[in-house]
């Protein structure tokens, strides 16, 4: 219990400074670090109350790919040192304190809601899908997941399908002057077009035309 | 303090959510920032749902967690496509500087 503790406090407060920094470091590149170091201690928060497939599937999907996307999107674009001054607006206008105090009451709000709560104690009764102790998370999910959640699941491969042709549409573009090879002109080409029989006068040479 | 229940991940994803959403309104860098609060935002969401599904006993909360995840994913892959493309046309991703729709 006191183990559970203590990681529990070392990984929620590496969580939240990092979640901070990702907000206000100047450095988009740093952003992106410490969002990465934000994902990883969460992700072992997960593994640490027995939710371990998400916690490696977070692993892998956010630290291994959107991360790098991430990453690989601020390097391409050369934006990651900004010279400016840490979000400060250029007419003052009044987001700023508007944005502080509606997050403020959605934190309290929150906590309210967390400190006032309580639930029934039958309402872990109705769930349909036990965790049982038997059989591994990685188990039990895949149980329900290709049973009872299948057509979420297809659904779910559409909308990556779907967001992976959308992502190559919009950022494909047909540069002018760029030397390529074109198969049905190349096997369709006649003789007629390729070669011509010249008729060579002696000491004049030909003189080809173009 | 030391027992650390389901009100302690709930505080946690509380506060995670929060540094989103100030994230979301002080940003003045450029918009891969935004993009990266909202992450936070799931983040948090995700937290939610899982601690729920381990402290009630209940599978659902995890399999929402995994279509949360395949959304988000989605959702960053088309974000920074259309990014790109508007820095390919205007030069620039300053928050400040996208101004034509003069909100």
């Amino acid at each position: 219990m006191i183990a559970h503790a203590i990681f529990f406090y070392v990984f929620s407060i590496i969580a939240v400074i990092s979640a901070i920094m990702v907000t206000v470091s100047k450095n988009t590149v740093h952003s992106v670090f410490f969002l990465i170091l934000d994902f990883i201690s969460i992700s072992c928060l997960f593994i640490m109350i027995g939710a371990e497939f998400l916690g490696m599937i977070m692993l892998i999907v956010y630290v291994g790919a959107v991360a790098v996307l991430f990453l690989f999107v601020v390097m391409m674009l050369n934006v990651a040192q900004q010279k400016n001054q840490w979000f400060v607006s250029k007419d003052n206008s009044g987001h700023i304190p508007v944005g502080l105090i509606i997050s403020s009451i959605i934190f309290f709000e929150l906590i309210i809601v967390v400190g006032g709560w309580k639930y029934k104690p039958e309402l872990s009764n109705v769930s349909n899908f036990q965790i049982s102790n038997d059989i591994s998370n990685t188990h039990s999910l895949g149980q329900i997941l290709y049973t009872d959640y299948i057509h979420i699941f297809q659904i779910s491969g559409m909308i990556l399908l779907i967001a992976m042709i959308g992502a190559i549409v919009l950022t494909f573009r047909q540069r002018e002057g760029v030397k390529k090879q074109s198969y049905i002109k190349q096997i369709s080409r006649e003789r007629s077009e390729g070669i011509e029989v010249l008729e060579v006068s002696s000491n004049k040479g030909v003189k080809i035309d173009d | 303090m030391i027992d650390v229940g389901l009100g302690h991940y709930l505080t946690l994803g509380a506060v995670i959510f929060s540094i989103g959403v100030i994230g979301i309104f002080l940003n003045r860098k450029n918009i891969i920032v935004i993009l990266m609060s909202i992450e936070l935002i799931l983040l948090a969401v995700n937290i939610n749902l899982v601690s729920f599904s381990i402290y009630l006993g209940d599978l659902t909360g995890q399999v929402f967690t995994l279509f949360i995840l395949t959304v988000a994913a989605a959702e960053a892959a088309i974000g920074l496509a259309i990014i790109v493309v508007y820095y390919r046309n205007a030069g620039t991703i300053r928050v400040e500087e996208i101004d034509k729709l003069k909100g």
